[in-house]
């Protein structure tokens, strides 16, 4: 099967060109988006099966929304990397800047560098893999979904936390309000396995991770009276 | 949201004119801040010697005549060392007190946005394109340039509410973010016998740079003061004749990029407004920490 082939380049069109041509191409292609010098919003809100590969450090919201495609950048991202994201993958060859992943409801985001502050930041059942450092405030109620940082992480981790579970690997400068470490099962050194399998990393040794978790103490869904959750 | 971007050359005589980078970096900017814009240049000191006064004159004001005046009040020489648009700038020796009193009484709807030996400062309403066009910012040489785009939240759009706040010889603020406390921390500074001229919260922290800094604070620790008593939002970048600092607060809640290569260092609040610099692609690029306070000087960094 020969797989069908794009390129689209940043010097020739605008943000909206470009997001308005990948829309319209057929499931399978394999699209090339050159220049992109910072760009923002390139590949937001796709929900076709596109292999998207940004060839440079791009801006802010890339890969946002997506539903199907898989986006790769060959650079560094600004804020707000696969915000939101619905499904498919991101994968961010350089560092990603603040709120890596924000809300993301699924899909994978992976980030081979260092991830800013707040990444994960309300993350409501995606998943996220950062190989090296997260900021402060990363996974500041972050409602469902998994984290795994390869590096160290920031102050404030997991402030506020819902049902999102945090795998470091490596330092924690501190726990926000309400996060605490757990102790990591036998579930949890398979989850991290996969994770560490599909994202192609191999400085992660999945039983030496530290889990941390909600303590939910200030975990309350019934805020409003007859909201469960 | 407001836009910063600020270039500082390591090499004074590469990247010339300064002005064309920085007008295409203010542009890139524009999105982030329509309303007004400003820019701050550090060239080399008059060739008469004495300060330069940059200065917004009333429509009907003539440059020569109101040096003319002001040199008979100050009893010393000052002239015009260029016209613009807005007005000109004036050059004269002598305690800047002295000076701008002078300058005052000779024109009194003039307002001197800013002086020193090296600094000239732009700023007007309007959209960054337009602004940098009406003054010819792409031709113009310097050593430094900090420049800003705003989207006015806390004050007025008006030319006196734009960046750069110069409240000191030499001293150039652009601010990106709110202060929460500034009427605060004002009426502390009016105690001091400080007066803002605006209702603007960055020109605030912009004479507490100063104020600290007239009681013999070096930029650092000025700006470590203002981690302790000013709160809010904020990304700055503060530039003296021969520095070049930036700062964000301790939730790095706004944007900052900075770029660094053997010839110049760059700071964009977003990064696509360095993408046009000459060797981005093999700069060094990061973004300051929260509470981090990097400053570059002339000659070398410390």
């Amino acid at each position: 099967m020969t797989v069908a082939e794009a390129v689209l380049d940043c010097g020739d069109l605008s943000t909206r060109e470009i997001n308005q041509r990948l829309r319209e191409l057929p499931d399978g292609t394999a699209v090339r988006i050159l220049e992109p010098w910072g760009r923002h919003n390139l590949a937001v809100g796709l929900t076709n099966r596109l292999d998207v590969r940004i060839e440079g450090d791009a801006g802010y919201f890339i890969g946002g929304l997506g539903d199907g495609p898989d986006v790769t950048v060959d650079g560094f991202v600004g804020w707000s990397v696969a915000e939101n994201l619905m499904s498919g993958t991101v994968r961010v060859r350089g560092n990603a800047s603040e709120c890596a992943g924000a809300s993301a409801h699924g899909g994978l985001l992976v980030v081979e560098g260092d991830a800013s502050s707040r990444a994960g930041i309300s993350l409501k059942g995606g998943t996220i893999v950062v190989a090296g450092d997260v900021g402060h405030m990363s996974g500041f109620m972050a409602q469902a979904g998994t984290v795994l940082v390869g590096g160290n992480a920031g102050h404030a981790l997991g402030d506020s936390l819902y049902e999102t579970v945090i795998y470091v690997a490596g330092h924690i400068a501190s726990l926000g309000s309400d996060a605490r470490v757990e102790a990591l099962t036998d579930d949890d050194v398979r989850v991290v396995s996969d994770l560490v399998k599909t994202a192609g990393f191999d400085h992660v040794d999945p039983e030496n991770v530290t889990r941390v978790a909600s303590a939910k103490q200030l975990y309350n869904f019934d805020a409003l009276k007859g909201q469960h959750y | 949201m407001c836009g910063i971007v600020g270039l500082h050359l390591k090499d004074e005589t590469a990247h010339q004119p300064l002005g064309t980078h920085l007008a295409a970096m203010l542009d890139c900017m524009t999105t982030r801040g329509p309303d007004s814009a400003g820019i701050a240049l550090y060239g080399a000191p008059p060739h008469t010697g004495g300060q330069r006064y940059s200065l917004r004159l009333p429509d009907e004001a003539d440059a020569a005549e109101v040096a003319r005046r002001a040199a008979a009040v100050l009893g010393a020489e000052v002239t015009v060392e260029s016209t613009r648009p807005d007005g000109a700038v004036l050059v004269a020796d002598g305690a800047a007190d002295a000076v701008s009193a002078a300058i005052l009484e000779a024109e009194a709807d003039t307002v001197v946005v800013g002086y020193g030996h090296a600094i000239e400062i732009f700023k007007d309403v309007g959209s960054p394109r337009e602004i940098c066009e009406r003054y010819g910012i792409a031709g113009r040489s310097a050593y430094q340039g900090v420049g800003h785009t705003r989207m006015a939240t806390e004050s007025a759009v008006t030319t006196d509410g734009s960046h750069p706040f110069s409240p000191a010889a030499d001293l150039a603020l652009v601010h990106n973010g709110s202060f929460s406390n500034y009427r605060t921390v004002r009426r502390k500074l009016e105690r001091e016998g400080v007066r803002c001229v605006t209702d603007n919260d960055s020109e605030v922290c912009a004479q507490f740079i100063a104020w600290h800094m007239s009681r013999g604070a070096d930029l650092e620790d000025a700006l470590r003061m203002v981690l302790k008593e000013l709160d809010g939002f904020y990304t700055l970048l503060v530039a003296t004749a021969d520095e070049f600092a930036v700062l964000r607060d301790s939730f790095a809640c706004k944007p900052a990029v900075l770029a660094e290569t053997d010839t110049y260092v760059a700071f964009g609040s977003e990064f696509h407004a360095l993408a046009s610099l000459p060797g981005i692609g093999s700069a060094r690029v990061f973004e300051p920490m929260p509470e981090e306070i990097h400053v570059w000087r002339r000659g070398g960094c410390v």
